[in-house]
Formats: structure tokens, sequence, C-alpha cells
């Protein structure tokens, strides 16, 4: 297989088998750690960045770095999440237990940052280390009279479907000074939490506390946080005519352009190989898998974040390396100490 | 104490040289991480980590050096990711300013 002469480091995939391609000059993985490469070598660019979702590159990092990241953010970074309910009564068909575990589950807004942990789970409420609900609601039969002779489950009924929205926040102490109203409570208002009948009935108080991912799934800030590697595609053949559309074919829409040379020909060009999924379909052609070298550069990161909405994608990453600074900092101290 | 030492059963002069740390409290997150920065030094023979049960909440980290303290090996190695963490946060909130 052709040798890609750069200076970057690759994966290349071949038919039956992955090769490594290092780079003569030193790489991530091959030269001794030291900050002061580090910072020269590493370079950070944000792609997008929305409310809920950022997509951003970290090029010149080892894979342990970016797995140390991906980890610390799924289950280091904490938010609120509900982990007590008192149920006062609950004569829905959905049973007490399941009930409580699914009101657990739903996202809250509420910045993790002005909350403490709580030390034991036996540690009493107060105002910094939880937030209280309630929720409390009646199915009845729909009296109103342009309704009555529909056999819509809407119209027959009142509150038949209980949603996130009808969580209602209770602030204790100074939480109304200090948090604000629009800040705290379920983030989506459509989730639904339970179908009733009427006569069913729910009355419960419910207890947010801050936690980790590490506890409990319902902890984590995002929804996923991944990477992938850079894939690189090189044509090393001129493909050309039909052959051309059959490649653009073989990778993802965007992937291959198809480029008019002034003298007729149709060939074949990469225009942007960052959304290729690296599938192998190119190697079901004879003629055309011996025209293109797949790989991947090895030290470029291209991480993803979506948040569940508690934190901004950016706020969760700095969390997360605040949280590995902390622990770093405070074992030092203690190794110092001893 | 997150950090406590496995007791050893080496010679008291080799003893400095090659050290099992205990972390509580901490897995593969930090051991991962520390072990590939420590291991890249040149003093160092060996620097492995184990979670050795996954219910319990431990983590045990070995280093054996050629020469120097293996206490001093992950001193350095706890500092150098301290400086990984200020690097990315500063160049991290330097791209957040341009985008």
């Amino acid at each position: 297989m052709e040798t890609m002469n750069d200076d970057k480091p690759r994966v290349i995939l071949e038919e039956y088998k992955v090769v490594q391609n290092l780079p003569r000059g030193s790489t991530v993985f091959t030269e001794q750690f030291n900050s002061k490469n580090f910072k020269k070598n590493f370079r950070i660019v944000i792609i997008r960045k929305e409310n809920y979702e950022m997509e951003f590159d970290m090029i010149g990092i080892h894979p342990f770095l970016a797995n140390t990241f991906r980890r610390l953010m799924l289950s280091d970074v904490p938010t609120m999440a509900i982990e007590k309910v008192h149920i006062h009564n609950n004569t829905s068909i959905i049973q007490d237990e399941v009930l409580a575990h699914r009101l657990g589950l739903i996202p809250l807004r509420a910045d993790p940052r002005l909350f403490e942990f709580k030390t034991s789970s036996n540690e009493a409420n107060t105002e910094h280390n939880s937030l209280e609900f309630e929720l409390k609601i009646k199915c009845s039969v729909n009296k109103e009279a342009n309704k009555k002779d529909s056999s819509r489950v809407e119209d027959m009924y009142k509150n038949n479907n209980v949603y996130s929205k009808h969580i209602k926040w209770l602030p204790t102490a100074s939480q109304k000074e200090n948090l604000q109203d629009s800040n705290v409570g379920p983030i989506d208002p459509d989730i639904l939490i339970a179908k009733m009948r009427p006569g069913h009935e729910m009355d419960m108080k419910l207890f947010a506390v801050k936690g980790c991912g590490r506890d409990h799934a319902k902890f984590s800030p995002v929804a996923t946080a991944f990477y992938r590697l850079l894939p690189d595609i090189k044509i090393i053949k001129e493909v050309e005519g039909e052959a051309a559309y059959r490649l653009q074919k073989c990778f993802s829409p965007g992937v291959i352009t198809i480029r008019n040379e002034p003298s007729g020909k149709k060939i074949a060009v990469v225009n942007d190989a960052r959304y290729d999924t690296s599938s192998r379909n190119v190697f079901r052609y004879d003629d055309l898998k011996n025209c293109v070298v797949m790989s991947k550069i090895q030290d470029h990161f291209i991480f993803t974040i979506e948040s569940v909405g508690a934190l901004q994608p950016d706020v969760i990453f700095k969390e997360a390396v605040r949280i590995l600074r902390d622990k770093c900092t405070s074992l030092l101290d203690e190794l110092n100490l001893s | 104490m997150p950090i406590a030492q496995l007791a050893e059963s080496e010679s008291i002069s080799d003893s400095a040289k090659s050290k099992t740390f205990v972390f509580s409290d901490e897995g593969h997150t930090l051991g991962n991480a520390l072990r590939c920065v420590i291991s890249s030094y040149p003093d160092v023979q060996f620097c492995g980590y184990t979670v050795p049960h996954p219910a319990e909440a431990k983590m045990h980290f070995r280093i054996q050096m050629h020469k120097g303290k293996a206490i001093d090996a992950l001193k350095r190695g706890l500092d150098d990711l301290v400086q990984v963490c200020d690097i990315t946060l500063e160049k991290f909130d330097e791209e957040l300013k341009t985008c």
C-alpha cells in the first residue's frame, strides 16, 4: 500500500487490515510527555455551537486525553435530578416505585454549580443541597357541554395525561430570590409521566439533589458526548466517467464531487472527507478499490457534545476539565503533605 | 485519605523505586490518564493501573523506576495533568471568544 508522506499520524483502512502509518518525525504517540510541547502542538477549533449541541476539534492530543475528557463529561460532571419522592396518594395504575423512577429521569433545569452535594442520604434537605417540587393532579370527567358527545379521550376527561409541565417548583427559604423561577423546573414541558382515568389521583412531593453520572445515569449532563477521528480520503489514481459517479456513491453525500475538466472529462475529486462514515463500499468494486486510500488522522479528534439542557455544552466541557484539575491538585496537596 | 500505599514485600532499599499506590474513589478516568503520562517518562521502567474489583471504588497504581523515587514520578504526572487542564481551558476559552 502506498505510504502517505506527510507529517500526520494515520491509520490506513485497507480492505482486509488496518495499518498504522506514523510519520518519521515525532508525534504525540512517540514523544515523551511535556507540557511545553503539548501547548505548542495542541489546537482547539469550534465547528458549531448551538444551545444544546456543540461540535469541536481537538488537534494534536493523545487519545488517552480525549477519552479522559469524554469519560469526565459522561460520569463526573454533576447535575440535579429527582432522587426522593414522597407519595401521599397515588391511585393511578402506575406503581409507586415505577412512577418514582420515571420522575427521577426527567431532566431538570437548575444550575448544579449553585448547589452542594449531600454528604449522606440521611442529611436533611436544605436550600443549598436540594430542590423541592410538587405534583398534585386529579383526573375527572369533562363536563363542558360542547364536548359531551365526543368520544376522544382528551375531550371526555380532564387531566388524563400527566406531563412534566404539571410539576411545580416549591422554593424553600431564600431560593426564590437566589434562583429565578424560569431557571428551575423540568426542561421539557411535554414529557408524559402517566396516563389516568376519572377518579385517579396523584399527590406527591419530589426532592431533587445534586449527583454524578457515576451514581446514576439520570445525573449525566449529556445525552451523548463522543469523539471520532478525522477521516481522510485520497484519490491516488484518476477516476473518470461512469466510474467517478460510482465512486461518489460509495461515500457519504458531499464527500466526493465530480469535476468537469476542460477536455470534457468528468473526474472524481475529494470535496470534504470530514463527514464521511468510513463505510467500506469502495471495496465492492475491483476497479475502484485501488484508486483511493482511506485513512484516519490519529491525533485529530472530532468531539460532539449533546447536552440534556441543564448546562450549555461548552460549560459541560469546561466543568469536566476543571474536575480533572481539581482531582489532581487535591491529590498533589495530599502527597506533598504526607 | 484518598491515597494509601500498598504493603510491599520488597527490600527496604528498593521500596522507594517501586511502589503501588491505592487511590480510593478513583477509576479508569484518572488511572488511564495518569498511566499514559507517567509511562512516557524516560526514568520509568513500568507504570500500570488496575481496578481490582468493579464493585469496590479503588484503583491500584503501580510505578517502577529505573532510577529516582516512584512518588516523584507520581507527583510529576499529577502536575503535568494539572498543566494539561490549564492549557486546555485556556485554549478552549480563546476559541470560544472567536466563535
